[in-house]
Formats: structure tokens, sequence, C-alpha cells
């Protein structure tokens, strides 16, 4: 361990600002990517199968009319 | 071989080979990103000029070398697209451009709060600065033109020819520093044999860079299968499987 406390971990030798500046800025935008991708692939889902309900929806009118 | 690797091209392999894969890749990332952060912020000594600014360190070189590694990731596919007329390929430069954008800026700004206390600037207009935000423009570029054309697969091959055209990037941005005279230092990890630097700062460094690597892997996978889907998504292949997904989570 290189720091002797907690208040001087996060004092970074006086670099504060830049180095919790990258490192927040890098967490923000890898855990945005991940969280938008994963997001994408649950909607298509839903999309695909709430396309399947309305086909099964209008099908069944179908039969429906014709008897 | 070919005969091997051909059924991959067909979109039912391709996403369930992206899904078998993907889950391996996420794990793998995590362990490497965790451990190499931990330890390049904790253990990791503070440099003898820059202090314990060098810590940016950890995550702006693997963020550079993989926002490359992205271009060079999609330049191979849209090599492959062209040639052998593989659409599986197009999706692929689609599915990984938004990841490269990300990891580019990530490499900007990162490098923009160490230039501050170290050169006593956010930016210079300098070689090596100037093609990494072209690199940016050049991702941008290719998402913004794939979403110009209604034909999916004329946007496809026009995304195809501007990634390979701008792939001429990557070698200016990787000799920038040697081509220039820069306030960016060279490389430090990536010459042959022995790197310019302590090994305690090494290793967090080279797992990292991995870390990103697997990363790359593993978002590329998801994001593909999603392009996967938004393309083939009145096939019945994917009605089947969404399904059958319903019966277990997705």
């Amino acid at each position: 361990m290189q720091f002797e406390s907690i208040e001087a971990f996060l004092a970074m030798g006086g670099y504060a600002t830049y180095v919790w500046l990258s490192w927040g800025f890098t967490l923000l935008v890898l855990i945005a990517v991940t969280v938008a991708s994963i997001q994408k692939t649950k909607q298509i889902h839903k999309e695909v199968r709430e396309s399947l309900t309305r086909e099964k929806r209008i099908n069944q009118a179908k039969e429906a009319d014709l008897l | 071989m070919w005969k091997w690797l051909h059924p991959w091209a067909k979109a039912e392999k391709a996403y369930q080979l992206c899904g078998r894969l993907s889950p391996w890749f996420g794990i793998i990332c995590l362990g490497l990103l965790v451990t190499g952060s931990v330890w390049g912020l904790l253990f990791a000594p503070p440099d003898y000029q820059q202090g314990e600014s060098v810590r940016i360190i950890y995550i702006h070189v693997p963020a550079s070398i993989l926002s490359m590694g992205a271009y060079a990731a999609m330049t191979i596919a849209a090599f492959i697209a062209l040639v052998w007329q593989i659409k599986m390929s197009e999706l692929y430069i689609i599915a990984v451009a938004p990841i490269g954008i990300g990891f580019t800026l990530i490499a900007l700004l990162t490098g923009a709060a160490w230039g501050k206390p170290m050169w006593g600037t956010w930016w210079v207009w300098d070689a090596r600065l100037t093609s990494e935000l072209i690199l940016l423009f050049i991702y941008i570029g290719i998402l913004a033109l794939y979403n110009a054309f209604e034909d999916k697969n004329t946007a496809g091959k026009a995304v195809s020819i501007f990634t390979l055209v701008g792939s001429i990037n990557l070698p200016i941005i990787h000799y920038s520093v040697v081509w220039w005279n820069t306030l960016h230092q060279g490389a430090t990890v990536s010459k042959m044999g022995k790197p310019s630097m302590e090994m305690s700062m090494y290793w967090p460094l080279l797992m990292n860079i991995i870390g990103f690597g697997f990363l790359l892997a593993y978002l590329g996978c998801v994001r593909m299968q999603n392009q996967i889907l938004l393309r083939e998504k009145h096939r019945p292949w994917v009605k089947k499987m969404v399904m059958e997904g319903d019966n277990h989570a997705v």
C-alpha cells in the first residue's frame, strides 16, 4: 500500500483534481456504454415480442371473421 | 478452413457465437480491470518526477491503445465485408464504432487532465493529440454515414469503404511521436523487448490494457447481437428465439 491514510489516498499528492477527474470520467463512459448496450438488447427483444403478439391478435381476429 | 469458417457468416450462427463468447469476455474483463485498477491506484509506486499524477497512466494508455485497436478491428471487418461480401462484417463495424468513440473520448480527456499538471496546458495542437481527435471525428463520421442511408445494404457498403480509407489515420497516430516534434512522450510499452518503465508499474498497466481489450470484445459481442437482431427481426429464427426466451429470463 502506497498511502498512509484514506485522506492521503484521496489527495493523490496534490493531483486529486486531475487523477479523480480522469478515473471518474472513465468509469462513467464505460458504465454508460455497457448499460446502453444491454438496455438495447432488452428493448429489441421487447419490440419483437410485441410485434408477435400483435400478429397473433390479427390472425385470431381474421379467423373469427371467417367463422 | 473455409468450410469451417463459412457458417459463421450466417446471422443465426454469428448470433449464437457472440452469445456463447460474451459472458467469458465479460468475466475476464471485469477481473482484469478491477485487479489492474486497484493495483495501479493503491499499490503501484508514484513516479519520481510526476508524483501521484502518474496514476492516470493506468487508464490513459489502455484507452488510447484500444481506441486504435477498435478501429483496427473495424478495418479488418471492412476489408472482409468488401472482398467477400459478408454482411455480418458490415454489422460488426457499426457495432464497434460507438465503443471506439467511448475509448477515444477517455483517451482525450484523461490526456488533457494529465497534460494540465505536467505540460501546463489542457490541449496543444500537436501531432499526437490532433490525430487522435481526427480518429474521434472518423468514428462519428462512420455512424453518421451509416444512418444517412435508408437502405442498409448500401449503408453497409459505404461504411466499409469509409472505414478502410480512414484506417490511414492509424499509422499516423502511432508514428506521430516519431515523425514530428511533439510534447507527447514516445511509446512506453510497445517498444520491442524490455519496457522502459518499472515492473511494479508495468504489470498493472498491462492488466488494464488487456482488460480494456476484453471489454472491447465483450461489448463488441453484445452490440453485434443487437445489430443482428435489428437487421433480422422479421426472420423466423429471431421470432422463435424470442418466444423461447420468454420461458427463461433474457
